[in-house]
């Protein structure tokens, strides 16, 4: 007991250490279900944490949304005429680009039917508010406002319009956390989209994202864009990842070198994020009849480059009702318009073989004055010579 | 008569606080280091629930309570981050033993002697963490930036001595 009372102090300390240590191995086993993570225990500690926690995080995120929407919605619109205008030659702009690519976009699509191809594009997401971080510099996670209760399942894949931002880990009721594609623990299936080389991109210590598993190659330059490969079978194929940053030897990892990432989502600044609760095999409905719509305006864009113009001052009168000239369009009827009835180019020099220049069956007589020998003159004339019998 | 020092071990001893303290304080304190990256991301740096282990630490002076101060804090900052839950447990759990030690032989009343005990105890810290996921947890990959945790350990320097001199005012002295 004396042994006991005089060193109190770090037997208590060891107890403690002791404890968690256990506790660390524990958790550090190869869980059994890896969409489970934790263990039930360590996951009821979480949740209990993730419980008490939330409401002050909802409670600031809502004060904090307010106040910053209150100045960006009311008092700091002074650009927004400018910054609208800007927009909307930036979207006709890229409205153009899509018609050009989505001739080939379509062709793709068919190709791979006839391989039997399976492919897996974006089907249902649920929106969601970042209303918290990890506020650890070795742990990048965040957590939204949705969970169980709203579909969300762990793996599923956390995106915003800009690419992509992780996969959910821990699911609660009513909050998840979020894996970032910066932690350290974290890995995605990746491809470049020039060279088309597969690898996998993974979080570092300090917070960014590398490629580590590629050999030196020529190929590979810096401002190359990065898309998910769907290979990892948690993101869908071609979501952007980020651009490579920067290429250099790994000293950790000899021969690979360390491709740096930029992420195309600044992950610091995550507000809004669309969770990915499912996938299907072909385009949304919207989706194909944007292409399919973005494709014709493409091929009439090109019809109409290619056929010669019809100018719009030939009227249909001074043919006669047979010549007569089409509206030139410069661009293509709508879809709903009614068609385009094409007419002759007008006559210059009419002859007897000109449309009208031959009289109807009732005027004419046999071996009369309309035979082939003789030079037949439009109907309007009136006059016709007589011409001589052949024998 | 001898007159009571300002080191007596009498007054040493019998620096309390309010239940209410010494459960909002820790909470609040982790909590904030969970919002504030939300605000501005560099500050993530700062690592407030250890400056708040370390003044709980040295002010109290018991390294039993040092000691169970720190392990709560740091489990509480574990069971928030992807991270398996004892990995800041363990290091803070430490941390609280050593400032309690060390507050109960040295005068921690001052400002300079507060400043040099959060550097310092803001590099152990780093060590420790370091210690436990490359040696406990086997994460060969992780790896101490020097230059990062000396600046860590300067921003921890700078946090805390306002929130020491904040805190100062809740402590009972019977």
């Amino acid at each position: 007991m004396d042994f006991l009372r005089q060193y109190k102090n770090a037997l208590f300390l060891i107890g403690i250490l002791l404890a968690q240590a256990i506790a660390l191995a524990v958790q550090v086993r190869r869980p059994l279900d890896p969409a489970q993570p934790d263990g039930p225990s360590v996951r009821l500690i979480r949740m209990w944490a993730m419980n008490a926690v939330t409401p002050v995080e909802r409670v600031t995120h809502v004060i904090g949304y307010g106040a910053g929407h209150a100045w960006s919605d009311y008092i700091d619109l002074r650009h927004v005429r400018q910054q609208n205008k800007d927009l909307q030659q930036q979207l006709a702009r890229v409205r153009l680009e899509e018609a050009a690519i989505a001739e080939d976009a379509l062709q793709g699509r068919r190709l791979q039917a006839m391989l039997g191809f399976r492919e897996s594009y974006v089907g249902s997401t649920v929106a969601a508010q970042v209303i918290g971080a990890s506020g650890s510099e070795q742990s990048h996670m965040l957590t939204i406002d949705k969970g169980s209760s709203d579909g969300l399942r762990p793996d599923m894949a956390v995106i915003t319009q800009d690419g992509v931002v992780g996969k959910l880990r821990d699911v609660f009721p009513s909050t998840s956390q979020v894996l970032e594609i910066n932690d350290q623990s974290s890995g995605a299936g990746v491809v470049l989209a020039s060279t088309r080389i597969r690898a996998i991109l993974r979080g570092t210590l300090t917070g960014r994202v590398q490629i580590g598993n590629l050999l030196a190659d020529s190929r590979i330059q810096p401002g190359e864009q990065v898309l998910t490969s769907g290979g990892d079978q948690v993101y869908p194929r071609g979501l952007p990842v980020g651009v490579v940053e920067s290429i250099a030897p790994d000293p950790d990892h000899q021969p690979y070198t360390a491709i740096r990432v930029k992420p195309a989502v600044d992950l610091d600044r995550v507000e809004e994020v669309l969770v990915i609760t499912g996938t299907q095999p072909d385009l949304t409905p919207g989706a194909q009849q944007d292409l399919a719509s973005a494709a014709a305006q493409h091929a009439a864009d090109l019809s109409a480059d290619r056929l010669p113009g019809i100018h719009d001052d030939q009227t249909q009168d001074a043919a006669g009702g047979a010549s007569g000239a089409a509206p030139a369009t410069a661009t293509p009827p709508a879809a709903n318009a009614p068609p385009v009835t094409l007419r002759p180019l007008p006559i210059l020099h009419p002859d007897r073989y000109s449309s009208g220049s031959t009289p109807p069956a009732s005027e004419m007589t046999p071996g009369g004055a309309n035979s082939t020998q003789s030079v037949q003159q439009p109907r309007s004339s009136q006059t016709q010579a007589q011409p001589e019998e052949t024998k | 008569m001898v007159t009571r020092s300002y080191m007596s071990r009498r007054e040493v001893e019998q620096q309390r606080f309010s239940i209410p303290v010494t459960v909002l304080v820790p909470v609040g304190a982790v909590l904030l280091q969970v919002l504030l990256p939300r605000v501005f991301a560099g500050l993530a740096i700062l690592d407030l629930p250890f400056v708040v282990t370390l003044f709980f630490a040295i002010s109290r002076r018991s390294p039993i309570a040092g000691t169970a101060t720190g392990a709560a804090i740091g489990l509480l900052q574990d069971v928030l981050t992807g991270q398996p839950i004892g990995v800041n447990g363990m290091a803070k759990s430490l941390i609280g033993y050593a400032g309690a030690s060390l507050g109960s032989r040295i005068d921690v009343e001052n400002t300079t002697t507060r400043a040099l005990l959060a550097f310092g105890f803001s590099l152990v810290q780093s060590v420790l963490l370091y210690l436990i996921e490359r040696r406990l947890l086997g994460i060969r990959s992780f790896h101490l930036l020097w230059l990062h945790e000396l600046l860590r350990a300067v921003a921890n320097t700078v946090l805390a001595l306002p929130v020491c001199f904040l805190l100062d005012r809740t402590k009972h002295t019977e």
